[in-house]
């Protein structure tokens, strides 16, 4: 399976993206995580103003089959959600770096962002899981 | 793992497999549960049901065991035809539920892949007194199931010789499939029409890609136990070991109708069955759907006020209808139709209504 990798966004181990527009930082989750997940059904997003703590849930995304957790890849404050996902949550699957992103965080530690992959790393991270 | 005789295929054609009680089974191709579901209401799907138990009875007893053994008056049954059916316990719990169909001179039974061995231990160990043979087909066949509203024009052009849409509903039969001895049984689990295929095993893979080809103009696609799982949640069709099991009676699950006489034999588990007849149900099966977004999922609790009434049973979001619904045992003076539920989902509810079962009903059906 070839997964889209989206240059110029930063990438989690657990397969979240984040991209950085001055202070704060758009979430979403990658094309391989999309995929695996299968046909999204729910994103529970978490409300504006909740803090988030980099590498702890902060969400469910449910798909077909199953529930499953996404981390926060970095630490913030949500300051909107994709309100669009409430309705259309399949939006994650057709397009997991533009139209479906999930949330947008005012970011508390801009230098977790450095400690991500950058889109080469995150292409050589997906190899070795052996997809 | 155990495998089909489409097993192959599946893993050649971009299937994503899953162990489905001990088989490994196909729960998606490349276009996925949303778009397999989709074809199925829309055009036909092909599925891998070869995992499913079969076992053919016949001797001059088979029909006496049979009115001994499972809940249907099958005397009611002239050959050709097929009904539904549930092996009951002594105490009126539900072994399995089945699918019977009278042929000339002998009876086929359809049983659940992951109860398969049970049922065939259980049929035997109550065969005893009578003459009647029972002959496990798994090894000879290969069991496919062809289903939506262009099934019978997809397999009419491998059958050139057969009148398909005149077989009518629920019934059994004979027919040459692309040059192949095939039974066709039209039945399914989709709440589409549709047919499923006892095939010669050796033909499995063969008839399976025919019927593909065949169906390619129809926009017929291979479909996943995903579409298979959402098409019969949405159309209210029980599934064993969630509707009902051996601790679950036919009267709760609302299954009496659909699979139970209780005049004209004495079968196993009759006698209880009758009893809880007379008393009031202490739980029943309700449909429900949410009226916060969330995806109610087997086993999860709900709540009436705050207090626990029950669990969902089978929960998804249904494609046909763009809700998310369940069904789920309830306490009886819970279970009106408009009744207010709560779900509870992780570490929150989600408020529910009961609704009236089905969820989808297909335009195509009968």
């Amino acid at each position: 399976m070839d997964s889209k990798v989206e240059p110029g966004v930063r990438y989690s181990k657990t397969h979240e993206w984040v991209r950085v527009e001055g202070a704060e930082a758009v979430v979403g989750i990658s094309d391989y995580a999309q995929h695996k997940l299968s046909d999204i059904v729910f994103v529970d997003l978490p409300a504006a103003g909740r803090e988030l703590k980099a590498g702890t849930a902060c969400m469910v995304i449910e798909s077909v089959k199953a529930a499953e957790e996404v981390f926060a890849p970095v630490s913030g404050t949500v300051s909107a959600r994709n309100e669009a996902l409430v309705k259309n949550p399949e939006i994650v699957n057709t397009d997991p770096f533009g139209k479906g992103w999930l949330v947008r965080v005012k970011l508390a530690s801009p230098v977790e962002v450095d400690a991500l992959m950058d889109a080469a790393a995150y292409t050589s991270y997906l190899a070795t899981l052996g997809e | 793992m155990l495998q089909t005789r489409l097993h192959d295929w599946h893993r050649a054609h971009g299937a994503r497999m899953v162990d489905f009680g001990g088989w490994d089974m196909p729960v998606q191709y490349e276009a996925g549960p949303r778009e397999e579901h989709q074809r199925v209401r829309e055009a036909a799907g092909l599925f891998d049901i070869d995992h499913m138990g079969r076992v053919e009875l016949s001797g001059p007893d088979a029909e006496a065991f049979l009115q001994h053994v499972q809940t249907w008056d099958v005397s009611r049954m002239a050959p050709g035809r097929a009904h539904y059916s549930l092996l009951l316990n002594e105490s009126g719990g539900v072994v399995d539920d089945i699918f019977i169909y009278r042929r000339e001179g002998s009876w086929l039974l359809i049983i659940n892949a992951a109860n398969a061995p049970k049922d065939v231990a259980w049929l035997s160990s109550h065969a005893r007194g009578f003459s009647v043979h029972l002959r496990d087909l798994r090894d000879e066949t290969c069991l496919v199931a062809l289903q939506g509203p262009a099934a019978c024009e997809v397999l009419q052009g491998l059958a050139p010789g057969s009148d398909l849409a005149g077989m009518g509903f629920h019934r059994v039969a004979e027919h040459d499939v692309a040059r192949a001895r095939v039974t066709l049984c039209t039945t399914g689990y989709t709440g589409e029409p549709g047919f499923e295929l006892l095939m010669p095993a050796a033909e499995g893979v063969r008839l399976w890609e025919a019927i593909l080809a065949a169906g390619a103009a129809r926009r017929l696609l291979p479909c996943g136990l995903a579409a298979r799982d959402s098409l019969r949640a949405e159309v209210c069709f029980p599934l064993y070991g969630n509707e009902m099991d051996e601790s679950t009676d036919p009267l709760s699950a609302g299954l009496m109708h659909a699979a139970v006489r209780l005049e004209g034999h004495d079968f196993i588990g009759r006698r209880a069955l009758a009893a809880l007849a007379l008393k009031p149900l202490e739980r029943i099966l309700v449909g429900f759907e949410m009226t916060e977004p969330g995806v109610p999922r087997h086993g999860y609790r709900i709540r009436k006020d705050g207090a626990e009434i029950g669990a969902v049973t089978t929960g998804l979001f249904s494609p046909s209808t763009g809700k998310y619904v369940g069904m789920g045992y309830v306490k009886a003076e819970h279970s009106a139709v408009g009744t207010a539920l709560e779900i509870v989902i992780r570490d929150s509810t989600k408020g529910a209504r009961v609704v009236q079962r089905p969820f989808y009903s297909s335009p195509n059906w009968r």
